[in-house]
């Protein structure tokens, strides 16, 4: 099966929030956005803004009706900036105007008297001074101030990695709608509808049940979309309250980049000692969160960093502490990974570095102290159904590793101004919501006298594929064609208090959901026929290409005779399916249980050109064996799989926000922040799927992808210093990542003095 | 401009009244309400918005990509305007086929640009390249699928449409919807609009609006605009005597396929597909990037190593300027409000001339350099009789490196010669930091790229391991 969007995307009739034809009379927003990253808000100025033609209401915190408060985790977020704003770009008002044009117009009118506070833009700093967020967390498995004196080599270090913007192609939008009443119908453009929902009316100080939010689909998400759509429903919301009229807010690019929260910098320190043969005996990690202005998701982003410390190691002794550092940048947020990437690098650099040390090839000590069946992580769960070895096995030898290994020693031996280098990346991801009670779907499943069946669920189509996996998953348990199953939109009236779209978990959650509900429309229809000649016990009827078989052979049964039959009968067509992810719970006071269903495996290889010269590089190969359980559709996963490893190779690599001493964002636009393109993606990418025999936890037996590939993308961090090494051999070069091809030269010609030092407007980067 | 700007738009025949100035993604989208074309940055920098604008030439409808976002509706005046609603035909094209049968799609955002450009590299007569077809692909931003599926979507493409390209063919085949073939006769009755003669003092002057838009997108909508682009004269490449002469309003891709600019610089079509995707190339003009005076534009940094010379036209009267004195600060220039660059005129360079073009960016293609340059360089045997080093991205202005030449005239191409020069250099530049890199970066990466040239230029004489080795 196709996408099941495929048809209307590529004939451009597929709509977004902003498709859809406007209700009369409708109204745009603009926001205004704090011009300081610390402050003190004395007097906002908006009578310029109110007196302009065309703008009907500009709204500040003082209108908020219900509670000025969006944050989804620990209330620290006001919509409106009411009395402190916190970073550059933080919404104090909202210009409402006749069209887009005008309410821009008005927020370039707005001014604002600022008593301006000292800001802080890096974690440790912040840190150091107590601006924290919840409790620092550590997680720790054996001894490991007992297990230093036993190693025979121990190293330490510092590693930076920078955050990532999202790039939805879409950017962040929400359409409001005034109903009869107090009621709000919101399309939004979001992952997350149920916290939408949920927001927007408290933001009005209404029941949730007054606002109904209308998903149709998202040109992209990532996880910008998770909780940073909510503040755009809210305002366009809050913006039809005051009018009475449909209101629209769509941002552009550049108040995107600069509005929105990312991929979280991390700074974080390692120890680690080995013995000489390469095994790794402890492990120590401190990870310096820089989560931006409020807690957004940050405590539930640093959680994954903890669990994901040791990736697909198996380290006896481990000490991971995290801590979740408030600065003056924007909020930083989920981002397809949620604090696994930064977890798995740090440990990668400590081990390229105790390789380096022992004169040992990196891949050597990785596949020595890879988990193996049953063995423990740092919180306590067991490895199982464990595919660290078979997947790295596979991929070394499908590849043939050690050829290539040779291959490239021999091209270095012969090249001086470029080199190659090659690296692995194994990789092994957690499925589930790490706080236990998201892990639940439901879903709505309704078939009608013509056969044909309605589905709704709480997942968000944003292009991964979940509409046509929930087709797929639905067809094949009704044992009927996928063309009879419509998928619609996801609305808060027909699912109620979803959870995100993200972790990896929607197909997971919401097609088991359907499952459960299918089930029960299905035992419903097995009584129908239960009892017609032939046809003695309904254990034994199954329904095959949209024909009832019993005990194996088929009957005069159709589909729609047997829907036609039920409907006369006074069956109902109609069944509510639930579901929660069984056997996990977490400890947080002990830091130990069994959060993940189960873990996906995989391993990268990559290999690069190295331009010594210019300090550019090539990615001139990607091989992978990813774990998948089994496929539901195999063109949908190998899209998520090749779409998540460039993202990552790009969060390594070219992808660097920046921004300057007053916090601004420096890398604020497409022009100035590169994401990806077809030149820089491989052509060479290849991908195997493991097709795993046991039972996950499905549907049928299928692994969640969504995210796990982006983290073979830290690979590519690793092959470029291989090249790197390969030039300048002994070298220690920095664990600073984006790997920018700057940085790159810049440490290939680290003896490089230039002649005068100007004055330079110095920018730092972001989380480096 | 207050006749209305008279075109098709994909079947339909159009007058509009709006302002000329509003942009073409604007029009299709409020106006028109056509909502397949995407706004994802109003840039050009993602192809969402990428539309068809078909152009009359003789007999035949030339289609060209382009984004809309930086197109003012104005040009539209006797064009077909194509979005991907003007493509849709009851089965799916070839193109569109091809993304759903690799899975190609999958959020959908971006999706309708990359149908309306891969078709209109389709609708060209000619053989069907994978780097034809990924070059036209450059210029498309997917978040989503890494690119890969799309490659094999090339892949599908080059076995279902096979040598079948060219408007006829597709439509004969059904891969083109037939109101295609009517289009040259229907575009041939839309009278030419005169220039605007009226404004004297007009807001802006606007060429191929790429980077103005980006500036000054929310000001031209309501502007008195002088469209530069209704002067027939100020286009075409024309050799003249020892020269020649590039009208200012030349496109990038129009600069990069002519025979003649080709034959002074061979790799011009390589530099180019790293300096703009094609559907900002087919919209962004040679003048355009001089007068824009960014100290590290790329064609600038060309020109000013190829030594041109500028034609200012004020009214009737028209003056000279050697490119090397027009910059004369940060974005300030040697020219009066009222003047317009009408030509350039590109001095045919002797017959052993060498001429090369560096660039380093974040990343590799259509991005903005840290630092840029070029080299034009003469020698007799190993003698250097003439050069010319520029660089970009490391000044207030697009720096010619005047003392460098001087060093290097008369002088024999060694390694000794290139690393005498490094210090002259560094005394040339005065680079600052900046999101495209570090001030110091940018030192490094002069002295880098002046290697780079001579290895390219030299590389019987210059090996780039031997000079790196030099290095400290």
């Amino acid at each position: 099966m196709k996408h099941i969007d495929a048809v209307s995307h590529v004939r451009g009739e597929s709509q977004f929030v902003d498709d859809v034809p406007p209700p009369a009379e409708m109204l745009y927003a603009a926001v205004y956005g704090s011009p300081v990253m610390h402050g003190k808000i004395l007097a906002i100025h908006t009578e310029h803004a109110r007196a302009m033609e065309g703008i009907v209401a500009v709204l500040t915190a003082q209108d908020v009706p219900g509670e000025n408060q969006i944050g989804p985790i620990i209330p620290d977020e006001e919509l409106l900036a009411g009395n402190v704003v916190r970073y550059v770009g933080q919404p104090v008002a909202v210009v409402v105007g006749t069209n887009p044009d005008s309410a821009r117009k008005g927020v370039g009118m707005i001014t604002l008297d600022v008593e301006e506070l000292p800001a802080i833009t890096d974690p440790k700093e912040a840190f150091q001074k107590g601006w924290i967020i919840g409790a620092p967390r550590t997680f720790a498995l054996g001894d490991v101030d007992a297990a230093w004196q036993g190693c025979d080599l121990v190293v330490a270090g510092s590693c930076e990695i920078g955050g990532q913007e999202h790039v939805y192609l879409e950017t962040q939008r929400s359409r409001a709608i005034p109903l009869e009443g107090k009621f709000l119908k919101i399309y939004s453009s979001t992952q997350n509808p149920s916290g939408v929902q949920r927001h927007v009316a408290g933001v009005l100080g209404m029941p949730i049940h007054n606002v109904e939010v209308e998903v149709k689909r998202l040109g992209g998400g990532f996880g910008g979309k998770e909780d940073q759509a909510t503040p755009w429903a809210c305002m366009a919301a809050l913006a039809a309250w005051h009018t009475g009229k449909p209101v629209e807010l769509a941002l552009r690019r550049a108040e995107d980049f600069r509005m929105t929260g990312k991929r979280h910098p991390y700074s974080s320190d390692f120890k680690i000692g080995v013995t000489r043969e390469g095994k790794v005996l402890a492990y120590e990690v401190k990870h310096y969160q820089n989560s931006g202005a409020t807690a957004d998701l940050s405590t539930a982003v640093l959680e994954r960093t903890l669990l994901h410390s040791a990736n697909s190691y198996y380290i006896p002794n481990v000490r991971a502490f995290g801590v979740c550092c408030r600065t003056n940048l924007p909020s930083n947020t989920a981002c397809r990974g949620f604090g696994a990437p930064q977890g798995m690098f740090v440990l990668e650099c400590a081990l390229a570095k105790a390789a380096e040390k022992l004169g040992m090839p990196r891949e050597e000590i990785q596949r020595r102290n890879l988990l193996k069946e049953n063995d423990r992580f740092p919180y306590g769960q067991q490895a199982m159904h464990c595919h660290a070895l078979t997947t790295w096995d596979r991929a070394t030898e499908r590849y043939g590793l050690p050829a290539a290994i040779s291959r490239v020693d021999a091209y270095n031996k012969s090249h001086f101004e470029t080199k190659k280098g090659i690296a692995l990346m194994p990789v092994c991801f957690g499925i589930s919501f790490t706080t236990t009670f998201l892990n639940q779907a439901s879903a709505l499943v309704h078939v009608y006298t013509d056969g044909s069946v309605s589905i709704s669920t709480g997942g968000v189509e944003m292009g991964q594929g979940l509409n046509t996996n929930i087709a797929t998953i639905a067809a094949r348990a009704l044992g009927i064609s996928p063309n009879r199953i419509k998928i619609e939109s996801t609305n808060t009236t027909r699912t109620a208090n979803m959870s995100a779209s993200s972790a990896s978990a929607t197909t997971v959650l919401n097609g088991n959901a359907v499952l459960m509900a299918i089930g029960q429309i299905l035992d419903r229809l097995k009584s129908v026929v239960t009892g017609a000649p032939g046809i003695s016990g309904k254990e034994k009827v199954t329904i095959i290409d949209e024909t009832v078989f019993y005990d194996g052979r088929k009957t005069e049964w159709t589909w729609e005779r047997l829907i036609q039959t039920a409907y006369t009968n006074r069956i109902d067509l109609s069944a509510h399916g639930f579901f929660a992810t069984p056997g996990i719970y977490f400890d947080k006071a002990q830091e130990k249980g069994i959060p993940f269903a189960y873990h996906v495996f995989g391993t990268a290889i990559i290999e690069v050109t190295l331009d010594c010269l210019l300090g550019t590089y090539n990615i001139d190969a990607v091989r992978i064996v990813h774990d998948l359980g089994r496929p539901l559709n195999k063109l949908i996963d190998r899209g998520q799989v090749e779409g998540g490893l460039v993202q990552g190779l790009g969060l390594m690599t070219i992808e660097d926000l920046q921004y300057n001493k007053k916090g601004q964002l420096l890398s604020r636009d497409l022009a100035t922040y590169k994401a990806p393109d077809v030149y820089f993606s491989p052509d060479d990418i290849e991908v195997e799927f493991l097709e795993g025999g046991e039972e996950a936890l499905g549907p049928f037996g299928n692994k969640a992808v969504g995210e796990p590939p982006l983290m073979y993308g830290i690979g590519v961090f690793f092959a470029i210093r291989h090249a790197m090494r390969a030039f300048r051999p002994g070298t220690e070069f920095a664990f600073t990542s984006p790997l920018t091809p700057e940085r790159v030269l810049l440490q290939l010609y680290s003896d490089f003095q230039p002649p005068n030092q100007d004055k330079l407007e110095k920018t730092f980067k972001g989380g480096a | 401009m207050s006749s209305k700007t008279h075109f098709f738009l994909n079947n339909t025949e159009i007058r509009a009244g709006e302002h000329p100035g509003m942009t073409v993604l604007d029009y299709l989208r409020k106006i028109q309400r056509l909502m397949g074309t995407k706004e994802g940055c109003r840039e050009g920098d993602c192809g969402a918005c990428a539309v068809l604008v078909g152009e009359l030439d003789g007999d035949r409808v030339i289609y060209k990509p382009v984004t809309s976002c930086l197109m003012p509706l104005g040009e539209l005046h006797g064009k077909h305007l194509v979005t991907v609603e003007g493509l849709n035909m009851p089965h799916l094209s070839p193109v569109q086929q091809a993304i759903v049968n690799e899975g190609a799609t999958q959020c959908g955002y971006c999706t309708p640009g990359i149908v309306v450009s891969l078709t209109s590299y389709l609708m060209d007569d000619k053989e069907i390249t994978t780097e034809g077809l990924k070059n036209t692909l450059s210029g498309h931003l997917c978040r989503c699928t890494g690119y890969r599926s799309l490659k094999r979507g090339i892949d599908f493409l080059k076995l279902s449409v096979e040598s079948r390209t060219g408007i006829r063919s597709l439509v004969a085949n059904g891969m083109l919807p037939p109101y295609f073939l009517e289009m040259p006769d229907r575009l041939r009755i839309i009278p030419k609009l005169q220039m605007d003669k009226g404004i004297s003092t007009p807001e802006f002057f606007i060429a191929g609006g790429t980077d103005l838009y980006v500036q000054k997108g929310d000001m031209l909508p309501e502007s008195e605009l002088c469209r530069l682009a209704m002067n027939q004269d100020m286009k075409g490449i024309t050799p003249m005597d020892g020269y020649i002469r590039v009208g200012a309003l030349t496109t990038f891709e129009a600069f990069a396929s002519h025979a003649e600019i080709i034959r002074i610089i061979p790799n011009i079509k390589g530099y180019m597909s790293r300096i703009a995707s094609l559907q900002i190339r087919n919209r962004a003009t040679v003048g355009g990037n001089v007068v824009n005076a960014s100290p590290v534009g790329d064609v600038t940094i060309l020109l000013l190593a190829l030594g041109a010379t500028l034609v200012l036209k004020s009214g009737e009267t028209s003056r000279t300027v050697p490119i090397t004195s027009f910059f004369k600060g940060y974005k300030r220039l040697d020219k009066t409000p009222s003047e317009i660059l009408s030509e350039i005129h590109l001095p045919i360079p002797a017959a052993d001339t060498k001429i090369n073009f560096e660039k380093v960016s974040k990343r590799n293609h259509l991005d903005v350099a840290s630092v840029n340059g070029a080299m034009k360089v003469r020698c007799e045997g190993a003698i250097i009789r003439e050069m010319a080093l520029t660089m970009g991205g490391v000044a207030p202005i697009p720096l010619f490196l005047e003392a460098t030449c001087r060093y290097f005239r008369g002088k024999e191409v060694c390694q000794e010669t290139i690393e005498g020069a490094y210090p002259i250099v560094q005394r040339e530049i005065s680079p600052i930091g900046d999101i495209r890199g570090s001030a110091e970066y940018k030192r490094l990466l002069a002295r880098q790229l002046l290697i780079a040239h001579f290895v390219k230029l030299f590389p019987d004489r210059i090996k780039a391991g031997s000079m790196i080795a030099g290095l400290k």
